[in-house]
C-alpha cells in the first residue's frame, strides 16, 4: 500500500510539472534566479543520490563492490562512452568484484 | 528524423536497467510497469524506487522524485513557444515533455521539424521505455539475486551519467560536492529519503553564496 501511495503521488506530481510548463504563460518562470535554481536542483539531487546509492547500506555507510562499479562508470564517462556502456561498465565491474569475493 | 530515432532507441533501452533495478528493489511487476507508463521520466523513477528500497516513507520518496521532475516544467516552457500546440493537445503532449524530447525538438531549425522530432522521439521513447521496463522486471525475477549480478550498481551509474554533462562550471561542481557531503553526512542520523531532500538545499545555498561573492566583487 505504501508503495502504491508513493507511486500515485509521484505520478500526479511529475505530470503536473510537465503540464505546468506547457500551460503557464511564457515569461512567468523566466526570471534568471528561478532558471538558475531549476538548473542546479537536479545537479544537487543527482549528486546526492549517486553518492547514497553507492555508499549506503540502509542507514550505514559502507565501501563495497558498488564503489568499484561507479569508478568504472566514471572512467567510461571520461572516455565519452555512450550511456548504455557507462551503465554496463558499472554492472559488470560490480559483479566481477563480488565474484572474486572482494566486496 | 534520424536523430530522433537514434536518441529514442538508445535511451529507451535503459528502461531495461530501470525494470531490473525496480524489481530488485522489491516492487512488483505491476508497480514497476505503472511507474514507466504513468511517470515516464527516468531519473524520478530511479530515485523513487531507490528511496523505497532504502526504506523511505511514501511521501519523502515521492518528494525526491518530484523535485527531480521539476526541470521538465522548464522544458515545457520552451517547447510550448516552439511547437505552438493547440490547447486541447497540450494535456496529451505533456507526458512526453522530458530531457530527450526537449533536446531533439529544440535542436531543430523549423517549427515543422521540431514538431516531428518531438512526436517521433516521444513515441519511440515511450514505447521502448515501457517495453524494456517490462523485460527488465521479468528478467530480474528470472535471475533471482540481482545483487550478485551487480545490478544494484545500475541505478547510481544512471544518475552519474545524467549528472556528468551538467558539471560544466565551478558552480555546478560546488553544488554537487556539497550535495554529496550533505547526502552522506546526514544519512546515518535522519530517516531514509530525508537526507536527499536536504541535500537539494545545496542548490540555493551555492547560488546565494555565488550571488554574494559577485555582489562584493561589484562593490570593489
Amino acid at each position: 500500500m505504501n508503495v502504491w501511495i508513493a507511486i500515485g503521488v509521484t505520478v500526479l506530481g511529475c505530470y503536473a510539472v510537465k503540464l505546468a510548463g506547457l500551460l503557464v504563460p511564457a515569461g512567468a518562470l523566466e526570471r534568471p534566479v528561478v532558471k538558475r535554481l531549476a538548473a542546479l536542483l537536479p545537479v544537487a539531487l543527482l549528486a546526492a543520490l549517486t553518492a547514497q546509492q553507492t555508499f549506503a547500506d540502509g542507514q550505514t555507510l559502507v565501501l563495497d563492490a558498488r564503489a568499484a562499479g561507479l569508478g568504472a562508470a566514471a572512467v567510461a564517462l571520461v572516455l565519452r562512452a555512450p550511456f548504455l556502456l557507462v551503465v554496463a561498465a558499472a554492472v559488470v565491474v560490480t559483479a566481477g568484484v563480488r565474484a572474486i569475493g572482494a566486496g | 528524423m534520424r536523430d530522433a530515432l537514434g536518441v529514442g532507441v538508445a535511451v529507451g533501452l535503459s528502461g531495461f536497467a530501470f525494470g531490473v533495478t525496480s524489481a530488485g528493489g522489491g516492487l512488483t511487476l505491476t508497480q514497476t510497469c505503472a511507474l514507466s507508463l504513468l511517470v515516464f521520466t527516468g531519473a524520478s523513477q530511479f530515485a523513487l524506487v531507490g528511496a523505497l528500497a532504502a526504506g523511505g516513507g511514501a511521501f519523502t520518496a515521492a518528494a525526491g522524485a518530484f523535485f527531480l521532475g521539476v526541470r521538465n516544467a522548464f522544458y515545457g516552457l520552451r517547447l510550448s513557444q516552439l511547437l505552438a500546440l493547440p490547447r486541447a493537445v497540450r494535456p496529451f503532449a505533456a507526458q512526453w515533455v522530458i530531457d530527450e524530447t526537449a533536446a531533439v525538438a529544440l535542436a531543430q531549425p523549423t517549427r515543422r521539424s521540431a514538431r516531428i522530432g518531438f512526436v517521433v522521439t516521444g513515441l519511440s521513447l515511450y514505447l521502448l521505455w515501457n517495453l524494456t521496463t517490462l523485460l527488465g522486471a521479468l528478467g530480474a525475477e528470472a535471475i533471482g539475486d540481482t545483487d550478485a549480478w551487480g545490478l544494484d550498481a545500475a541505478g547510481p551509474a544512471v544518475f552519474l551519467a545524467l549528472l556528468a554533462p551538467m558539471l560544466r562550471t565551478g558552480t555546478e561542481r560546488a553544488v554537487a560536492g556539497l550535495a554529496v557531503l550533505l547526502g552522506l553526512g546526514l544519512l546515518p542520523v535522519l530517516p531514509a529519503g530525508v537526507p536527499v531532500l536536504l541535500a537539494a538545499l545545496a542548490a540555493p545555498a551555492v547560488l546565494w553564496a555565488d550571488g554574494r561573492r559577485r555582489g562584493e566583487g561589484a562593490e570593489r
